[in-house]
Parts: C-alpha cells; sequence; structure tokens
C-alpha cells in the first residue's frame, strides 16, 4: 500500500504522520471510518479542497476504504507539540472548552465525543492531537462558513456554529500544545455518549 | 375547429394511439441490456449526472470557452426530464441534434458524433433511458455570454461542423475494423477531445484526432494517429487494448480527462469492441506532417535546465521512473520513448509534475499507483527543468519548457 498511497506522501508524510506544512493534517492512527468518510467527501466534491479533489476523482469506494484501513493502520510517532505561543489565559480558555465545554453557550466539551484522551472513536470521529493550530481553527472555520460539511446531521457544523472566533483560536491553541498521547488508540464504536446526533457516527 | 373536424381528429388520436404508445410498453430485456451497454459505450453518465447527483438528471456544470452549459435530466419523468418522448423524437436529437419542438441542440451534447449511432442502437439506448429511475429536477438554465446565448448561431455552427449521416460501413475493411470506426467515431465520440478545436469551437476534420488542447481544462489530448512520433504508431494492439480497459499498459497510464472516460465508459466494454477500437485506432492515417516544434529557449538557459533537470530526476523521479526512464510498467510508466513525455504541447508532463495524479481505478487496476504532486516542492525554474530534462533525455525528442510556462500551469483548473 505504501507505494500505492505515495502521492500522498508530499502533504502528509509517507506514514501520513503529517509534514512541516501546518495546513496538511496528521492521517495515521485516525479510525479508518473517519477517514474513509473524507476521502468519500473529497472524491464527490463535498469536502472541497481542489488538489484532493483531483486525486480521488475516479477511485472505487473499496479503494478508498482500503487507503483509510492502511492509514488507520500507521502509528508513526507524533512530532513534538508546538510551544504555546498564546497567553496562558487563552490557553485555559482553550482546557475549558474542550474539557468543559461552555454550558452558557450550549457548547459540548470536545471529549463527550472525541473522548477523554481526544483520541477519537471508532468508526467516524478523529482523534484532535498531533494537529497543528492553523489546521484546526481552519477545518472549524470551514465548518462555521458551510465551507466543510459532513453527513446530515452535521454535529460539528452546529458545534462550530456555537463558537465563537475567540473560542475557535483558544481552542486550537491549547489542543496544538498538548503532547501526544502515549498509548495513541480511539475509543471502541459506541463507548462513548454522544450529546448529540452526529450522521458520521451512526448508532 | 368545428365540432366535426374535432370528432375527426380525435378519431384519427384513437387509430394514432396505439402506435403512440407503444414506446411505452415495457421493452425487451435483452433491448435494455444492448442500451446500457451502449450508453455506457457513449458515457452518458458523465454529463448527464451532476457530482453527488441523481443518475442521469443533468445538471452538471460544462464551462466552455462560451459560457457555463448546465447538463438536462434525461430520466423519464415526464415533466423535468425526457418521459414524454418517442423513440423518433430521441432518435432526432441523437441523430440531429434537435429537440422535439425543433430546436436547436447546444454542440456541447456530441450529436455531431452520435449521427453515426444507427437507429437500432438509439432505439436500445431509449428503451434502456425508459427504466432509470425517473427524477423529478428541472433544467438549470444555460449561462452563456453575448452572443453565445444566442441560440440561431447554432445554425452556423452546424453548416461549419455537422455533417449529418449514419454511420457507413467500408466493405473493403474487415467487420472488426468497421466496429472500431463506428465506435471510436459515434458513440465513443473521442473526436470531440483528439481533434484540434478552432476558435469557433468546432473540431477541424482535415485534421481528425491529430490531437488538441482541450478548452478550459488545459490538457492536451494526444494525437490517435499511426504517426510514430506523436501517435499511436510504437503501440500493440494489446497495449491499446489495456490502455482503454484497465487505465494502465505498458506504454503509459490514463490521466487527466481521459480517466473519467475510462472510469465511466471504456472499462465496462467487452474485450471484442474494445479490440475493435484499438484496431481502427492503430490504422489512423496522419493527415498531414506532425506540428513542427520550435525552440523558444536560447541554448545556454536550455543547458542550465538540463543540468538542474538531471538532479531533480535523480532525486525525486528515479525511484519510481528508473535511471534511464524506463519506468516499471504497468505501475510506473515509462518517460523515455513515452509520447505523452515529448509531444509537441508540454501541458501534460507540466501538470503531471505539479499535480501528480492517479489512473482511474478499474476492474482490471482496482487500486492504482498514484504520481505524487510536486507543485508545493518544486519551484517553477524546478519544474521546467525536470520536464526539459525527461523531454530531451534518453532520445525523447522533446522541446525545452520554460519556467514561464510551469508557471501558467499552476493556475489550471484541477477539478
Amino acid at each position: 500500500m505504501a507505494a500505492r498511497v505515495l502521492a500522498c506522501a508530499p502533504c502528509h508524510g509517507a506514514e501520513g504522520e503529517g509534514t512541516s506544512d501546518a495546513y496538511f493534517p496528521r492521517l495515521a492512527g485516525k479510525p479508518a471510518g473517519y477517514l474513509y468518510n473524507q476521502l468519500i467527501a473529497f472524491r464527490d466534491g463535498r469536502r472541497k479542497y481542489p488538489p484532493m479533489n483531483y486525486l480521488l476523482e475516479f477511485q472505487t469506494d473499496d479503494y478508498l476504504k482500503k487507503i483509510a484501513e492502511y492509514f488507520a493502520s500507521l502509528r508513526p510517532a507524533f512530532p513534538p507539540p508546538v510551544p504555546p505561543v498564546d497567553s496562558k489565559e487563552i490557553l485555559a480558555r482553550g482546557e475549558s472548552i474542550v474539557k468543559n465545554g461552555d454550558a452558557q453557550h450550549g457548547i459540548p466539551p470536545c471529549s463527550a465525543c472525541h473522548g477523554q484522551t481526544l483520541g477519537g472513536m471508532e468508526p467516524g470521529i478523529p482523534g484532535l492531537l498531533g494537529l497543528r493550530a492553523a489546521y484546526i481553527s481552519g477545518q472549524l472555520g470551514g465548518w462555521r462558513y458551510g465551507t466543510r460539511t459532513a453527513f446530515a446531521p452535521d454535529c460539528m457544523q452546529i458545534v462550530a456554529g456555537l463558537l465563537t472566533e475567540d473560542d475557535v483560536k483558544a481552542v486550537a491553541a491549547y489542543l496544538s500544545s498538548r503532547p501526544a498521547p502515549a498509548d495513541p488508540s480511539f475509543a471502541p464504536r459506541g463507548s462513548l455518549p454522544m450529546p448529540l446526533e452526529c450522521g458520521s457516527e451512526p448508532h | 375547429m368545428s365540432r366535426i373536424s374535432t370528432g375527426l381528429l380525435a378519431g384519427l388520436m384513437l387509430v394514432l394511439s396505439p402506435i403512440a404508445t407503444s414506446a411505452q410498453q415495457p421493452a425487451d430485456p435483452a433491448v435494455i441490456a444492448k442500451g446500457e451497454y451502449l450508453a455506457r459505450a457513449g458515457d452518458c453518465i458523465a454529463c448527464h449526472t451532476a457530482r453527488e447527483g441523481k443518475t442521469f438528471a443533468g445538471g452538471l456544470p460544462m464551462k466552455t470557452p462560451f459560457g457555463t452549459l448546465y447538463t438536462s435530466n434525461i430520466t423519464p419523468d415526464p415533466q423535468t426530464g425526457i418521459g414524454t418522448w418517442t423513440s423518433d423524437q430521441f432518435y432526432q436529437m441523437m441523430h440531429s441534434g434537435r429537440f422535439p419542438d425543433g430546436g436547436l441542440v447546444y454542440p456541447a451534447m456530441p450529436f455531431a458524433s452520435y449521427t453515426k449511432v444507427t437507429r437500432e442502437d438509439s432505439d436500445a439506448i431509449y428503451a434502456y433511458l425508459r427504466t432509470v429511475t425517473p427524477v423529478k429536477q428541472l433544467n438549470k438554465p444555460h449561462d452563456l455570454t453575448f452572443p453565445f446565448n444566442n441560440r440561431s448561431l447554432i445554425l452556423g455552427w452546424r453548416t461549419l461542423f455537422f455533417r449529418e449521416g449514419e454511420f457507413k460501413p467500408d466493405p473493403t475493411k474487415s467487420a472488426e475494423w468497421n466496429r472500431g470506426n463506428y465506435l471510436v467515431e459515434g458513440l465513443g465520440h473521442c473526436g470531440m477531445c483528439h481533434t484540434p478545436i478552432n476558435a469557433l469551437g468546432g473540431s477541424k476534420q482535415s485534421q481528425a484526432f491529430e490531437g488538441g488542447l482541450i478548452p478550459m481544462q488545459n490538457w492536451y489530448a494526444p494525437s490517435l494517429t499511426s504517426n510514430k512520433e506523436t501517435g499511436l504508431g510504437d503501440w500493440t494492439i494489446e497495449e491499446i487494448v489495456d490502455y482503454l480497459r484497465k487505465g494502465v499498459s505498458a506504454k503509459g497510464a490514463v490521466y487527466g480527462p481521459m480517466a473519467e472516460v475510462v472510469y465511466n465508459s471504456l472499462q465496462y466494454l467487452n474485450d471484442d469492441d474494445v479490440r475493435a477500437m484499438a484496431v481502427y485506432l492503430k490504422g489512423l492515417a496522419q493527415g498531414g506532417p506532425p506540428e513542427k516544434a520550435s525552440t523558444s529557449l536560447p541554448s545556454a538557459e536550455s543547458s542550465l535546465l538540463l543540468s538542474l533537470g538531471k538532479s531533480i530526476y535523480d532525486r525525486d523521479c528515479a525511484s519510481c521512473h528508473g535511471a534511464t526512464g524506463q519506468g516499471m510498467p504497468p505501475d510506473y510508466p515509462p518517460l523515455a520513448g513515452n509520447q505523452s513525455i515529448q509531444m509537441v504541447s508540454s501541458v501534460n508532463p507540466v501538470r503531471m509534475v505539479l499535480n501528480g495524479g492517479y489512473p482511474p481505478g478499474t476492474s482490471g487496476n482496482p487500486t492504482p499507483h498514484g504520481m505524487p504532486p510536486f507543485a508545493q516542492k518544486l519551484s517553477d525554474d524546478e519544474v521546467a527543468a525536470v520536464v526539459t530534462y525527461i523531454r530531451t533525455a534518453w532520445g525523447n525528442r522533446g522541446e525545452p519548457v520554460s519556467a514561464r510556462q510551469a508557471n501558467e500551469l499552476r493556475a489550471a483548473t484541477l477539478n
């Protein structure tokens, strides 16, 4: 498989570990269902990024599943966390949203669906560590503005819509400052009581 | 209208109605299956299905130099599709490029090729299309710039470029050759891309299948003639068959818009038909001498490019394409002697280096190898250098490429 997916390596690293470019995400060790949903969304043009749309346009569901399973199975080392450049207050705000949410604004904690360890849950919920702040805020922004969508009900669109610009910055700053988990793994399917319905994570 | 003539008309309608509704009867399953196969050969689905849209419900935007056309709903929905069309009307559209009301069809619909389709085959496609799930979806109005939004201009286009008429077999050739000719020039509508397009959007028949730049997409459709340098002269029938059905072959892999054709259409055709197409293509003669390349770069710049190009090639390309460009076919195409690298237009090799790409996933090659994009790794100078190198090394006879050409193609539409 490594030879077949060499096309992914310049942006995502030879083992899906990510590269120095902050905007291209780590793929390795994310749940296969999540990666598969993204590959399908790029192939069909629902998630828009022309270089990805172009590469995947004429691939079958079966092959995209194999690619997703391949990257999900890899465990390359995480990059060292980026030393935070943001203030303690911003990081604390981020940590608070990630762990506790913001009841006043109806924001659930990230950990409710992405797990206490933020490693994600099978089959469709990705881990949140090992990503750079620019990528995380880019994706949350994409959901807020509707340029990134997922299967209905699109829970991330709802959650991101509740976040302010400052919240996004704080969450991205906090997540990207966290050290990688010693044992990167995702929670088993159905093990987390999710606070809202997600089309990508069928019950 | 008098009562009597109304009555007469009603009587006539009654007499005629069994004929008029005969088209509504379910057709023979064998005819429907044949129609489905022929619809694959015509690649109807590629244009008449939008991204994530319902099959055959249209709505796909087609960008042209004259504006954007939206493809039509060809499901059997009576209000928004072609549910009320008769097989006569369907044939008239395929054969003459006219709607049931006589209106002119924009030639983005390849009726200039489909006119060669026999009545029997048109009826089979019609029978098949009546069996697909009807979708209620109104056609989107076209968004064409003045003066192209005036449909009567199509009359002029038709006078210049449209030759109506069913395919006539050539009795001096084999049945296989004739079948290939019928598929390539009719349903396959290969000439839509592989014949040069002029400024009026018409195909230059004097240069049929000699290749041309596809408007808006910025990919170059190579010559399909038997010319040794630019066409299919050196390809065996087996290699052409592999290329068309699997998307990869010992001589090269499909990429760009051709990947779509293999993915949606050619991989579904049976071996006899693809072989017939290969036999016909192999026999296409070049109409005139191939276009002569003009060297636009001073030789000092070329030689600098070449030495830089070789070092980039050895570092980034040789591990797959081989130290001497021999490749490891079918997964890693050879570059030495590869027509699509050295043809006059350098658009394709530049774009492959910038954008990378996957051949289509087909039943014959379900998990293809992908070429990485180098757009973010290589500068314009480096892209020009490495493409110049592969176009001129190992006996390849292409012309150098400038950094400016590489830069311009960074903005090419990807998808």
